[in-house]
């Protein structure tokens, strides 16, 4: 057997199962409630950015308000939440043949056990790429076509940063492209705990609550975990999609077209998710190796 | 008594004249007044840039419209600018349209290489949003070459303009201007911002800059008022 058809039977049992499509429907339901709620109340949501420069400047509420700009703050929203989405597929993919008790008849095929491993990887990766695809349709698509286009303007805590319309484009294909990076790391993370586990709940609450702490901590903003935990913390290099709406600026204040704030760091964000994705999917591999199926 | 009540009156008299305008001042403001007179609307296609400490934005190509006595919008027709509100006291009519007002001329200072005439004026109505401004008046071109205006509410603009082919009414090709900005913080965590390392300049002056640099001006040509609604 060889490796592509093991992936195909294991993309045909994700797609087959209805929760698959829950992420989906929850998807397209989330981003139109935001979607709506900036229709109506969208100057509220921008002046929360801009009210303290209301004495200073005219606040072009209008031209801020539009589809790229309301792609960004769906994303900043669901991103979020979609690692649990993600876990919802991925720790069930070994977790949940334990539990149904196909774990050893599996076992029994002329597949190696890391060939297993890596197939249900690949189909949580597909699953989460057909996801951001899904959320790309919705949120970019879909945002445009309500809202229009016009330039970017991306409120950061301390700066403003202001993209032309004609440099925004890449920009959203690349942040996909990084949050497709992010979310693989979290099935490899779900796919790990889901060797461990005889049922699928245990590595989908597991997989949560580790994104959550990080979160946390990362948001805390505490000094000895700013220095020793949140540099490596996979929270914070998730949040690298951002980084692709950061935009460098010349000494006299303008925008450097086609510019990243530092690109370094974001190699760096990289490289340190494909870092966490191989160690997950390999120690995934090494336990599923040594594991003793019983069930 | 009569010997204080002389005094008295004397010195009211002193006071009334060291308050009341400089002739030579009011006439060299009139004189740049009829010239600004010249026009009564116009638009221009301009270059907008903004140098504002926490704001990075691209060069943004605007147009400029303007009706008399003091009405001008910049308005950008591509893309988004954040345009100070202060930028109406680039048109000079601001000043110069004032009615009741004091002026004096103090001396003279060099703009760009150009000798002026400094002129203050101290506007005395109370509904005026201008509290005092300093003109420095161009004697030879009578146009205005610097000026720095104090609003009740914005604080100061200081804007320098740079003429060229419409100098004959007053128009400048290149406006520069600099104002007082607020900082810019929103609460920590509400835009969970992604860490690539970049630290904010901090103990820099918190003073913003635009510069509109006017590429074609269309005079004269009726403005409707609703523009500027």
């Amino acid at each position: 057997m060889m490796f592509f058809d093991v992936l195909r039977i294991e993309l045909f049992k994700v797609f087959r199962r209805p929760r698959t499509f829950i992420a989906f429907g929850a998807i397209a339901m989330i981003i139109l409630l935001i979607q709506f709620a900036l229709k109506v109340n969208g100057n509220e949501f921008i002046l929360f950015f801009t009210d303290s420069q209301t004495d200073t400047f005219e606040i072009p509420f209008a031209g801020i308000l539009n589809g790229y700009f309301v792609c960004v703050a769906v994303l900043h929203i669901i991103l979020v939440h979609v690692p649990l989405l993600v876990a919802l597929i991925a720790g069930d993919m070994i977790a949940g043949e334990a539990n149904s008790g196909t774990l050893r008849m599996l076992a029994t095929k002329p597949v190696t056990r890391t060939e297993l491993v890596l197939a249900k990887f690949a189909a949580s990766a597909v699953y989460v790429i057909l996801l951001l695809l899904w959320m790309a349709l919705f949120a970019l698509v879909g945002s445009l076509l309500l809202f229009g286009a016009n330039d970017l303007v991306v409120f950061k805590e301390t700066d403003l940063h202001i993209i032309s319309h004609t440099d925004v484009v890449w920009r959203f294909v690349a942040a996909f492209f990084f949050a497709a990076l992010a979310l693989i790391m979290i099935a490899a993370l779900s796919i790990l705990l889901s060797v461990f586990a005889e049922n699928s709940l245990g590595p989908i609450v597991a997989t949560v609550c580790i994104v959550i702490i990080f979160t946390i901590l990362q948001q805390l903003k505490v000094p000895v975990f700013e220095q020793t935990i949140n540099p490596w913390s996979f929270t914070t290099h998730m949040l690298g999609w951002k980084g692709f709406f950061y935009v460098d600026k010349t000494a006299d204040g303008i925008t450097i077209p086609g510019s990243i704030e530092n690109p370094i760091a974001l190699v760096k964000s990289g490289l340190i998710l494909i870092g966490y994705t191989a160690a997950f999917v390999g120690t995934a591999i090494g336990a599923y190796r040594k594991k003793d199926i019983l069930s | 008594m009569k010997k204080n009540i002389f005094f008295l009156l004397f010195l009211l008299v002193q006071v009334g004249s060291l308050l009341a305008s400089d002739p030579e001042a009011v006439v060299l403001l009139q004189s740049v007044k009829k010239k600004y007179d010249l026009v009564s609307d116009y638009s221009a296609r301009a270059r907008l840039v903004t140098n504002v400490l926490f704001i990075k934005a691209p060069v943004s190509q605007v147009t400029v419209y303007y009706r008399k006595p003091d009405q001008l919008l910049v308005k950008n027709e591509k893309g988004i600018s954040f345009i100070p509100k202060g930028t109406v006291h680039i048109n000079m009519n601001n000043v110069l349209g004032l009615t009741n007002f004091e002026a004096v001329l103090s001396g003279t200072e060099t703009v760009d290489g150009v000798s002026c005439k400094v002129v203050k004026v101290f506007p005395l109505s109370e509904e005026e949003s201008i509290t005092r401004a300093t003109l420095y008046i161009d004697p030879v071109q009578l146009v205005v070459r610097r000026s720095v205006v104090s609003t009740k509410e914005n604080g100061t603009y200081s804007i320098r303009m740079k003429y060229g082919t419409y100098t004959w009414c007053g128009l400048p090709s290149v406006v520069e201007m600099e104002f007082n900005t607020r900082d810019y913080k929103l609460p920590k965590g509400t835009t969970l911002d992604y860490d690539n390392g970049t630290r904010k300049a901090t103990g820099l002056p918190q003073k913003g800059k635009v510069l509109i640099q006017y590429q074609e001006y269309s005079l004269n040509k009726g403005l409707p008022a609703s523009l500027f609604r």
